[in-house]
């Protein structure tokens, strides 16, 4: 090495490292990068282990159900038959809903739509996991935790997605944007990781007031590198909020690999042990362990233990949303290739191994969930949609602002109600 | 609403840093949702003493120190909104609260319409503003139009003791987010614009005799400061004095409206003044252009067009970031708003 100060020292010129995935059009990703421990393997510590003490499992893949569909090791839940086939259901409710949400875009009943496919066993498990009272604070990819919920007919998503006059929205949100209070499900905003540190901020607000009830914020991969994300972390573990912070990790945001959100090298869930935080890095495609480590996770919350921080590993399979072509950044087989698979195959692997479960009554279901999706979809469209020009009044446009209209609101509302031709 | 409704308890002498303490008081007291958190608000009381003593007596679960995280402090209170509380938050100086921007005007302001009233952002933040004491570029700057641009939101600027807690506790109240900023160079006394003078405190001015107990002030309405006939000046917080001074030093008989609430604003009392003197002059500490004397100067436009003998003015700060050295050339001081006032009076 020569000395800084040598005449005619020589260096080699810095270069910027841009992060690239391994898998681009044509080609196969290499899947080595991610760090995948065995079903079974990472041990389950008490709730009230200290952040510190989390630093390895952040590094590690919390699974129970191992390729066979073995449930393995400390974290295999006690489920029941029933919970566990209600798990299933909504999972496959879920993709079903998906799906005819996406070709009802393409038929362009609805402007806008996102799918969550290879993602539903997250917020499938997690919903089950939770209290009744407990408030997420989801992204726009969270829809199984509503799918999941018996007091949310399927009709009442659709109506918001249609924009039709039964929108509990009033027409105001782009389709997928739902706010259900009474579900435990936060208005979702287009911005991304606000929700997350509001999350906390409830968090917060049930421990002064001396409450039982816990939060959950959700964030994507990508939006990790929001200030939020890390605004979020610093006042959960000032605070110890009452709350989960749940890290989505699909690999991929819109066509940008996750490396370039700063996953190279490292994972979302050592974040969480930079902040103080108790941190999990989880199977996110196998129910038992979504359902075993949120379990945790609420019950350290709930005990004024203080924040969890999760990385769910997963893949995005389908589409970031019906404005993207995912064919222009990665390759076409790619979830055929992740080594997680698929959840709903998973749980149904393990339910017809411990003999409760069959093809044909997989069959049976699927066809029986189409038709009340569908079913749901008619009952929505016969109140409209933004196609037929079936829409909220123009009034409702305006309402809501505040809490009472002020005089300039009234006056624009009289001035669009005189050219919309309608009330 | 009466102008003091519901008048509670005795009176006292307070500055306004007094004032805006008595109202969270007030509120801690009445409320139990209320809570009231930022930086070195807690322990310390607030490096403008603006919540001195009340952790002691509220306890660390309502009053607390936040760390230095602007976004974050508005982004944790939209959450105990969303919960059912009443969070007061401050941010230290309105000139940092630009992190957290996206959680003001895409969260805050919005959450009620676009939930369709599922959930709502009953929150205030509190905003040190202003300039006039050298406190250069990062601790003198009023971006009250960066606010009154945004729907949803209530942008209130009391300009003494007692408008100050009538209208802290209103904005407590209010179910719609109000952004709170108080001018910091009126805290311990009114300030006219001449420098070179003692400063002058608040005690034994009548705006600093303040009720001890429960009273609020309507968020709408706007104050006739100082009746007139020839001219009407628009002004808010240290605008106010300034405008007084001038209308003295050039003897005219200038109507001083202090707005109190800029958005949404009380157009009738601009409008019922314009018409009758048929003048206008707009006053701000903020810079010229788009500032919220533009929409001021359009309104007034708008509606008294045919009853306006001269042109509108605005005297405002330059289009410059706020200097320290030339404080006093960038500060509209009443030489600057008595000029225009001559000249609207000439045309």
């Amino acid at each position: 090495m020569s000395d800084k100060n040598e005449p005619g020292a020589v260096r080699a010129p810095l270069r910027l490292h841009v992060p690239e995935p391994t898998g681009r059009p044509g080609c196969h990703t290499d899947f080595s990068y991610l760090k995948i421990s065995a079903a079974g393997e990472v041990p389950r510590p008490a709730v009230d282990v200290a952040p510190v003490d989390t630093g390895d499992m952040a590094h590690k893949l919390i699974r129970v159900l191992d390729q066979d569909g073995e449930a393995c090791g400390p974290w295999a839940p006690e489920l029941s038959e029933a919970q566990l086939k209600r798990g299933l259901r909504t999972m496959m409710k879920t993709r079903i809903f998906d799906g005819r949400m996406l070709i009802a875009q393409r038929q362009k009943k609805l402007s806008f739509y996102m799918q969550s496919l290879g993602e539903e066993a997250i917020g499938s498990a997690h919903g089950m996991a939770l209290d009744e009272g407990d408030m997420c604070f989801p992204t726009y990819r969270q829809q199984s935790l509503l799918v999941g919920r018996d007091d949310v007919p399927l009709s009442e998503l659709m109506c918001q997605l249609l924009s039709n006059e039964k929108d509990p929205l009033k027409g105001r949100q782009l389709p997928v944007m739902y706010s259900i209070k009474r579900a435990g499900f936060f208005s979702i905003s287009g911005n991304l990781t606000t929700q997350f540190v509001q999350a906390v901020g409830w968090g917060m607000a049930s421990a002064i007031k001396g409450d039982t009830r816990i939060a959950s914020g959700w964030v994507g991969d990508g939006a990790t590198a929001e200030s939020d994300f890390h605004n979020a972390l610093v006042f959960a573990h000032v605070y110890r909020a009452p709350v989960i912070l749940n890290v989505v990790n699909n690999q991929w945001a819109i066509s940008t690999f996750q490396a370039i959100a700063g996953g190279e090298g490292t994972t979302f869930a050592a974040r969480g042990v930079g902040a103080g935080i108790a941190s999990l890095r989880v199977d996110g495609n196998d129910f038992l362990a979504v359902y075993a480590v949120t379990r945790w996770a609420a019950e350290r919350a709930r005990s004024n233990l203080g924040p969890t921080l999760i990385e769910w590993v997963t893949y995005r399979a389908g589409p970031h949303s019906t404005s993207d072509d995912p064919s222009k950044y990665r390759p076409s087989d790619d979830w055929t290739r992740f080594p997680l698979g698929d959840p709903i195959a998973r749980l149904k692997q393990h339910l017809i191994r411990r003999g409760l479960w069959s093809e044909e009554q997989h069959t049976a279901q699927q066809e029986e969930l189409e038709a009340e999706v569908l079913a749901a979809q008619k009952h929505a469209e016969s109140f409209g949609s933004l196609a037929d020009g079936h829409i909220p009044s123009i009034a409702s446009m305006f309402e809501d602002v505040y809490e009472d209209m002020p005089q300039h609101l009234r006056e624009q509302m009289a001035e669009a109600q005189a050219f919309g031709g309608r009330q | 609403m009466a102008d003091a409704a519901d008048v509670q308890g005795v009176s006292a002498n307070m500055t306004m840093i007094q004032a805006l303490r008595s109202a969270m008081d007030v509120m801690l007291a009445r409320d139990p949702d209320v809570v009231v958190f930022g930086q070195d608000v807690g322990y310390f009381g607030g490096v403008f003493r603006c919540t001195d003593g009340l952790q002691a007596k509220y306890g660390s679960q309502r009053v607390f120190d936040a760390p230095i995280s602007e976004g974050g402090i508005v982004g944790v209170a939209v959450g105990m909104g969303a919960y059912g509380l009443r969070p007061v938050a401050e941010i230290q100086f309105a000139d940092y609260f630009y992190p957290a921007s996206d959680q003001i005007v895409s969260e805050a302001a919005r959450l009620r319409y676009r939930s369709a009233g599922d959930f709502t952002a009953p929150l205030t933040i509190r905003m040190p503003c202003g300039g006039g004491i050298y406190g250069g570029q990062t601790h003198s700057q009023s971006p009250e139009a960066l606010f009154t641009h945004v729907c949803g939101l209530r942008t209130v600027m009391p300009s003494n003791p007692y408008d100050a807690k009538g209208l802290l506790i209103a904005a407590i109240e209010c179910n719609d987010p109000v952004i709170f900023l108080e001018p910091k160079r009126l805290y311990n006394g009114p300030f006219d614009g001449h420098h070179d003078r003692p400063a002058t405190p608040w005690s034994g001015h009548p705006k600093a005799q303040v009720p001890e107990g429960y009273y609020t002030l309507p968020l709408d309405k706007a104050a006739v400061y100082r009746p007139g006939q020839q001219l009407t000046v628009l002004a808010y917080g240290t605008m106010v004095y300034v405008a007084e001074a001038a209308a003295k030093e050039t003897g005219l008989d200038a109507e001083i409206i202090d707005l109190r609430a800029l958005w949404p604003l009380d157009i009738s009392t601009v409008v019922e003044s314009v018409r009758k003197t048929g003048r206008c002059v707009i006053v701000h500490e903020a810079t010229r252009t788009s500032g919220f004397g533009a929409e001021l100067s359009a309104l007034v436009q708008e509606h008294c067009f045919y009853h306006l003998e001269a042109p509108i003015e605005r005297v405002a700060g330059w289009d410059t970031p706020y200097p320290h050295a030339q404080e006093w050339d960038y500060f509209p001081g009443p030489a600057r708003v008595a000029a225009a006032l001559r000249r609207v009076m000439e045309s």
